[in-house]
């Protein structure tokens, strides 16, 4: 995957963003390659989010260059953008479900701004990826406030992919699911990602996603991607964060199935 | 990945997308082009005018299709499923990178739920009417029982006064009283100004001057006075009242306080509609005060002395008026805190809801506050107040 001499995904460059005098995001440098799945670790308000939200341009930068799939969105126009928004999905740390439309309506959404389908093929298509991520049709009725957390993760990952991107964010997709419901939403996501080619973008706190779904892992800390490669290649870092926060995955839990470093 | 380079190649793609040629129940589909989220609306559209199910032989050829995602991956599975009549179908030449897609749509969605069945006609409009009737007696039970709840916790609060929760009242009477007196002086002092302008504009013509100070004194103090305040006071704070318990109760912090061993009724309603309770009496009077100040201008303006004006008013007034308009105070002030915590409490997960009810809130209350106006006039006439 990841092969060179294409676009790639995304390029982040030099970017600094911050809050008042306070630099959250400090020159970070990160590429993500077009069919990759691509996690990023780092320490609770270490800026992971702001990083993801900054990609996203929900929140402004103070310096350097965002280009996803080759468009730099300080030279693009207001089309380029909404042609780059169509191409990809986000699946919110909460949800962020419409609260007013059931689940059904709100997959068909992002259809119903984008496409003019007919109402029988965008509830059908709206059943199709509703079953995809492991729903069934009845739940289509339901609405956002009658929904456990796991199904609330799966119906924002159901509309994130509503109109098959190319690029899904994904902002702590495990978060608040049981180990069993988390290992299957990894698993969901690595099953989307090969049928449909996508690429993602995770950001997750979870070392066995880390471990089972993505294909490289970047860590994040003082505010800028301090390493990133293969699980394995980022357990031998020498930084000190890096160290101390994937220590947990050699020992004590038994859980990793990672290569034990020396 | 080899999708996505196909899917920026299909935009600049030919928009062929499928060819039929058709025999004696038979039909050959040729698919081509990008089977896409772009093209499905055209791509429905040219595969429902073939009519495919009315053939009962069926061969779809997907080698010249170049660009394939679910969308295109579900309309060539519904070609295929066809409607339920025996026929023979044949794929032929699906590419092999389409494969593991065109399994996973085939695996799922067995039946097709249709979109939004509603059941429509007399008979449903007559379920509606129902439905409101019920809803009305509901929310008149649901008044009821929280009237019932804050009676007995008063009652028990009595025994222990530190159950009243004096910081919280004293806060909420800031809010609900001391920041509101501006706006309520100013549309006060307005509407006195306003009634006395007319009452000059019209009396002058048969030249009953003097009585104007009457219809300002007698109406501010009597209903104007009262009634503005409510309806100031039911737009400004029952409206917030509502919102904040909706949104308390959406994010579960209602829930959180019932786990710690805490009624609601108690932290959050009982103060809110114990300021009300307080505030509004206060309110009105200097309300009443500003609409008879804003009369005076207007009879200065009009020619006639202030001090004249306050003496005309000494006499047209009664303190029975003045009762009459302080007794109806309070009893405005428990409807509005009740209807708005009672619709805070109604309010469900969605957005739409807290909106919902915040709007209902006010309108609810509004109605209330004139209907008992009414009903307190009829009274008041009664015992000759």
């Amino acid at each position: 995957m990841g092969q060179s001499g294409l676009t790639q995904a995304i390029e982040v460059a030099d970017l600094v963003v911050g809050f008042g005098g306070n630099t959250v995001l400090d020159h970070l440098d990160l590429i993500v390659h077009t069919g990759e799945i691509l996690g990023l670790a780092g320490a609770s308000g270490g800026g992971k989010s702001v990083l993801l939200r900054t990609l996203l341009g929900l929140i402004p930068k103070r310096k350097g260059q965002i280009a996803i799939f080759g468009v730099d969105q300080d030279k693009a126009t207001s089309l380029e953008l909404q042609v780059l928004e169509r191409r990809w999905g986000v699946l919110f740390q909460e949800g962020a479900l419409f609260s007013s439309l059931d689940v059904f309506e709100n997959i068909e959404f992002p259809m119903r701004e984008y496409l003019k389908l007919s109402p029988r093929l965008m509830r059908e298509i709206a059943a199709v990826k509703l079953e995809m991520v492991g729903l069934k049709p009845e739940d289509g009725d339901k609405h956002p406030s009658e929904l456990s957390g796991g199904m609330t993760k799966r119906v924002a990952l159901a509309r994130a992919l509503s109109l098959d991107p190319a690029l899904v964010f994904l902002d702590e997709p495990t978060s608040g699911l049981d180990p069993i419901a988390a290992g299957e939403f990894g698993v969901l996501i690595r099953t989307l990602q090969r049928t449909l080619g996508l690429t993602v973008f995770m950001v997750t706190h979870d070392l066995e996603a880390l471990e089972t779904i993505c294909d490289r892992v970047a860590a994040l800390a003082d505010g800028k991607i301090v390493e990133i490669g293969a699980l394995a290649q980022v357990l031998e870092s020498e930084h000190p964060w890096v160290k101390s926060y994937f220590r947990s995955v050699r020992s004590p839990l038994p859980l990793s199935r990672a290569p034990v470093t020396p | 990945m080899s999708l996505d380079m196909c899917r920026a190649d299909a935009v600049l793609a030919e928009k062929r997308l499928a060819v039929g040629v058709s025999g004696t129940d038979q039909l050959a589909i040729v698919g081509a082009g990008a089977w896409i989220a772009d093209n499905a609306a055209e791509l429905e559209a040219v595969i429902e005018a073939l009519r495919p199910n009315e053939a009962t032989n069926l061969e779809i050829d997907m080698g010249e299709v170049e660009a394939f995602d679910t969308f295109g991956a579900w309309i060539l599975e519904r070609l295929m499923r066809g409607d339920g009549r025996p026929r023979r179908v044949a794929l032929l030449r699906l590419p092999a990178r389409f494969h593991d897609l065109a399994e996973d749509v085939h695996e799922t969605h067995r039946q097709t739920p249709s979109p939004g069945q509603r059941i429509a006609g007399p008979l449903a409009r007559l379920a509606d009417i129902g439905r409101g009737v019920e809803a009305a007696f509901e929310e008149v039970r649901r008044l009821v029982d929280m009237v019932g709840a804050l009676v007995a916790l008063c009652a028990t609060a009595l025994l222990s006064p530190r159950r009243f929760r004096w910081t919280s009242i004293v806060h909420q009477l800031d809010r609900v009283g001391v920041r509101s007196m501006p706006i309520i002086l100013l549309i006060t002092l307005l509407i006195g100004a306003i009634i006395a302008q007319q009452g000059f504009f019209h009396f002058r013509q048969f030249g009953a001057d003097d009585y104007v100070v009457d219809l300002v004194g007698v109406l501010t103090l009597r209903e104007i006075g009262v009634l503005i305040v409510s309806i100031m006071v039911a737009g400004r704070s029952g409206s917030s009242y509502t919102a904040e318990l909706g949104s308390m109760k959406m994010r579960e912090e209602i829930d959180a306080l019932r786990t710690m061993g805490r009624d609601p009724l108690e932290i959050l309603v009982l103060p809110r509609i114990l300021a009300l309770v307080v505030a509004l009496p206060l309110l009105t009077l200097i309300g009443s005060l500003a609409a008879l100040i804003g009369g005076g201008f207007v009879a200065s303006f009009y020619g006639m002395e202030p001090s004249l004006y306050l003496a005309r008013l000494q006499e047209a007034v009664s303190i029975a008026d003045f009762e009459v308009g302080m007794i109806k105070a309070p009893f405005m002030a428990l409807a509005i805190g009740l209807v708005a915590c009672a619709e805070g409490f109604q309010v469900r997960g969605s957005a739409e809801s807290l909106g919902a009810r915040t709007t209902s809130s006010v309108v609810k209350a509004i109605f209330l506050v004139i209907v008992l106006d009414g009903l307190f006039a009829m009274f008041f006439s009664s015992i000759g107040m």
